[in-house]
């Protein structure tokens, strides 16, 4: 068991007048591999929202690194490194102009190279974005996850549009954080072959999916 | 400091790549300026009195055209996720972005007026005072309007929402903005054409400063509450 990295405990996430997760709790220890899973709706992409700070949970902590974040997500959003449904890329930029202004580094830095590299993109570095694919494009988001070194990743479905062997090279890079002392939280639907993952069920938090939580909702909403 | 530097060249570098956003608000503005000695008739007195006031509402409704922009497409392509978590501080990234907004609707608006100026029959004197009041008006539209651009990014149709938040509270810049000049016109001594417009401009570059204070702060909030 390694040191204890980020947590959470009871966490309630509330959208729109209806409970998506109720009570749940996690733990991720340094150098590991959390797999959020669960049906579409049971709240992943809220819970790594919430844990990349871009939205507050309604009630529960959250620890960094044994320090109270509950309600100050400046102290873990600067470790941390988020990879949304969108890509975030311009399409009137070449990829390396997107990654180069995302890492805020300098035009000819090698580390780009290596970055694009990593998910076989160098041969396309001068193309404008427009003209990649949707594998392309999320392979060029996922760089940037190597251009800009952060402790943890959150991942909302990494592989999705990403060929067999781009996942492979994805599962690479995620061996290579790991072993660089970095963590990974990932939700996905598709098998993602991982050293030693820790796996988090959404199903059971998740009042649509659990009937035991059904009651509790009508209460949290009497309440409300 | 770095960061305000990156947000500022990226801007600038995908306004240059899609010409037509940078262009659009400029030629909108010389374009419905001509219109209003078409529909007033060519009578230079009568011209030169009115220019003042046509002048900055249509930079105003040109400025309005384009606030969408500043916020929307990073909204929507998860940009502004990116940037409010990697930001050291979301405010700064703010005015880097309202700072990109300026120099390509602000300034150009600047430069096409003193040919709409003269398309009214205004003098040099007046023409001065009108560059001075824009140098010192425009960037209070970017900025206010960047406000409404953070508010309105959840709405469904935000586009449209955005003229009712936001011309209510142009009416003091072009107050003075149009004041600046009708003090500079009427004034009887060439020697004080400047003293006369002199308290008009003071007060847009009061206007100036509450809005750099209020902007980084109002819109940082509004920002995060977008993206709940």
């Amino acid at each position: 068991m390694g040191k204890s990295l980020f947590s959470g405990e009871n966490l309630t996430c509330v959208r729109g007048g209806r409970n998506v997760f109720i009570g749940l709790s996690f733990h991720l220890t340094e150098s590991s591999v959390l797999i959020l899973e669960g049906p579409n709706g049971s709240g992943k992409s809220s819970l790594i929202r919430i844990l990349s700070g871009l939205l507050r949970a309604r009630t529960g902590t959250l620890t960094w690194q044994n320090e109270d974040a509950t309600n100050e997500p400046e102290i873990f959003q600067k470790h941390i490194h988020y990879i949304g449904h969108r890509n975030a890329i311009k399409p009137v930029l070449t990829v390396q102009e997107n990654l180069s202004y995302w890492s805020g580094l300098d035009q000819n830095d090698t580390d780009l190279d290596k970055a694009l590299d990593q998910f076989n993109m160098l041969p396309l570095k001068n193309t404008p974005a427009n003209l990649l694919s949707s594998g392309q494009s999320r392979r060029l988001a996922l760089s940037r996850l190597l251009a800009s070194r952060k402790k943890l990743w959150l991942l909302d479905e990494p592989s999705v549009g990403l060929d067999v062997a781009s996942v492979k090279l994805l599962e690479h890079v995620i061996d290579q954080h790991l072993l660089t002392g970095g963590s990974v939280i990932f939700a996905t639907h598709s098998p993602i072959d991982v050293k030693a993952p820790t796996r988090l069920n959404l199903r059971e938090y998740s009042p649509l999916y659990n009937n035991a939580l059904i009651n509790l909702d009508d209460e949290e909403e009497c309440w409300v | 400091m770095n960061g305000f530097l990156n947000i500022v060249s990226k801007d600038l570098r995908l306004a240059l790549r899609q010409r037509s956003d940078l262009t659009m608000a400029v030629l909108f503005f010389i374009l419905t300026a001509m219109l209003f000695p078409f529909g007033l008739g060519p009578e230079p007195n009568l011209l030169a009195r009115i220019a003042p006031g046509i002048i900055w509402v249509t930079a105003l409704l040109s400025v309005l055209l384009s606030l969408e922009r500043i916020f929307l497409a990073d909204y929507e392509d998860g940009s502004l996720e990116q940037l409010v978590l990697s930001c050291a501080s979301l405010e700064i990234a703010i005015l880097a972005k309202v700072l990109a907004h300026w120099l390509t609707t602000g300034l150009p608006l600047i430069m096409a007026a003193p040919l709409i100026a003269l398309l009214f029959n205004m003098d040099t004197e007046a023409i001065t005072i009108l560059l001075i009041a824009m140098l010192l008006g425009t960037p209070s539209l970017s900025l206010i309007g960047a406000i409404a651009g953070t508010l309105t990014l959840g709405a469904r149709r935000g586009g449209v929402l955005i003229p009712l938040l936001v011309l209510p509270l142009y009416i003091p810049t072009l107050i003075f903005g149009v004041g600046a000049i009708d003090a500079a016109m009427n004034s009887l001594e060439a020697g004080a054409v400047i003293a006369n417009a002199r308290p008009h401009l003071l007060l847009l570059g009061a206007i100036l400063l509450v809005s750099l204070l209020i902007t980084p702060l109002a819109g940082a909030a509004a920002l995060k509450q977008a993206l709940e």
